[in-house]
């Protein structure tokens, strides 16, 4: 498992924990029942606060990414993995709701809208 | 026991100064932070934990137990890190390690060597030749081989190089990581908290201002800085610390006060910034 944090994210710590991990369970490098590093160790590793690892862990599981066995640690849920990309569907649908909006705001028409998330998606690709 | 320690209402008078009815309480497992400037009472707190003052009110537990009827215990368990190192000057690490053994039923002379070893404390070398960080070591590696389930530190990290600070942090943390242990650490270099304190207490003038995780600590403020015009009298109220000069100001506000003024530039506080701003108060600067 790789994370990196950095000081000069928007995004608080534990969120830009949260996001590598997802991020690593979708692209299938964590596997299903892989064990996660401990709350402690990983606060360790990354120098920062146990309570800052335990809340990107127990947001995590409320989430559905992780589960937590009782004295053995976290792993990444089992056996659904569609669930998991279910949640990231929902996401993208959350934030797409949030384009249209501020785009009524700013009086694109619809079909402005679709031709640039098009051009950003080209852009994304290519870059 | 799932609190290491427990401060409960204590207060502590002495000719213009009052620590005043503290409660503070650190859970097994973790790291807490205590800010704030000179005089604001940290190392009177640390004094009182460890019974070398009297409380005037309140109650002092640690591990479970009244500080005072089980000191004994208690010292059994519980290493210090002092500003100034508290052994004597011309023994060598070696003769320190042996004469502070016997105060304690669970020191480990393999564990000391081997500490002494990995800190690079040369055993025949004398007290008065360390450096600053090399006595921090020193005092670290007592208190690990006795056992200690609580660590306190008053101010471990001034006069520290940056290399040192970043092992000493390392160090804590690992200390840390069985859960088991906590670490009460008094400190001016906030940006050593920021990296690795689970909680912190801020202290000034003797008043608790904040105690708790030092996330929320920190998700409370939002820095806010703009131009003179955008400052109204309503805004100048709820700012703490402003800061006016002839091309902006700048002070913290609370989080969520902050939407309010999205005409401002709004930005991350450090601790830093809420010891400052409280230092100046709410209002006219």
């Amino acid at each position: 498992m790789d994370i990196i944090i950095t000081n000069n994210s928007e995004l608080p710590i534990f969120a830009q924990i949260k996001e590598q991990i997802k991020d690593q369970i979708l692209s299938g490098e964590l596997k299903e029942n892989d064990m996660l590093p401990s709350l402690r160790q990983l606060a360790k590793d990354l120098k920062i606060s146990v309570l800052t690892t335990t809340r990107a862990y127990n947001e995590l599981e409320q989430e559905g990414f992780l589960t937590s066995r009782q004295g053995k640690g976290f792993y990444v849920m089992s056996g659904n993995s569609w669930l998991i990309k279910e949640r990231f569907i929902q996401e993208v649908e959350a934030n797409l709701q949030n384009a249209i909006q501020a785009a009524r705001r700013a009086s694109m028409s619809d079909e402005e809208l679709v031709q640039l998330l098009k051009l950003l998606m080209e852009v994304e690709d290519n870059g | 026991m799932d609190n290491i320690l427990e401060i409960i209402h204590v207060s502590k008078q002495f000719p213009g100064f009052l620590l005043n009815d503290l409660s503070i309480t650190l859970p097994k497992g973790f790291i807490m932070g205590l800010v704030g400037q000179n005089g604001a009472g940290k190392t009177t707190l640390i004094r009182l934990i460890l019974n070398m003052l009297e409380k005037d009110a309140g109650e002092i537990r640690v591990f479970g137990q009244d500080n005072i009827i089980h000191e004994h215990l208690i010292k059994e368990k519980t290493g210090v890190v002092f500003d100034q190192i508290f052994y004597a000057e011309d023994w060598t690490i070696r003769d320190t390690g042996n004469a502070i053994s016997v105060f304690y039923e669970n020191w480990d002379h393999d564990l000391f060597r081997q500490l002494s070893e990995r800190f690079k404390l040369p055993s025949n070398k004398k007290i008065e030749s360390l450096s600053r960080g090399m006595k921090i070591k020193l005092m670290l590696a007592c208190a690990f081989s006795h056992d200690a389930r609580l660590l306190i530190l008053d101010e471990p990290t001034s006069g520290l190089d940056p290399v040192s600070r970043d092992e000493l942090l390392e160090l804590l943390q690992e200390f840390i990581k069985d859960g088991e242990r906590s670490v009460l650490f008094s400190t001016h270099i906030t940006a050593d908290l920021e990296q690795i304190a689970d909680y912190i207490t801020f202290l000034q003038e003797g008043n608790m201002i904040y105690t708790g995780s030092m996330e929320e600590l920190l998700d409370k403020y939002q820095k806010i800085k703009g131009r003179i015009p955008d400052l109204t009298w309503e805004l100048e109220q709820r700012i703490l610390g402003l800061r006016k000069t002839d091309l902006g100001f700048e002070g913290l506000v609370l989080r969520r006060d902050a939407a309010h003024y999205n005409n401002c530039i709004l930005d991350k506080v450090t601790i830093d910034d809420i010891v400052i701003s409280h230092s100046k108060g709410r209002g006219q600067s």
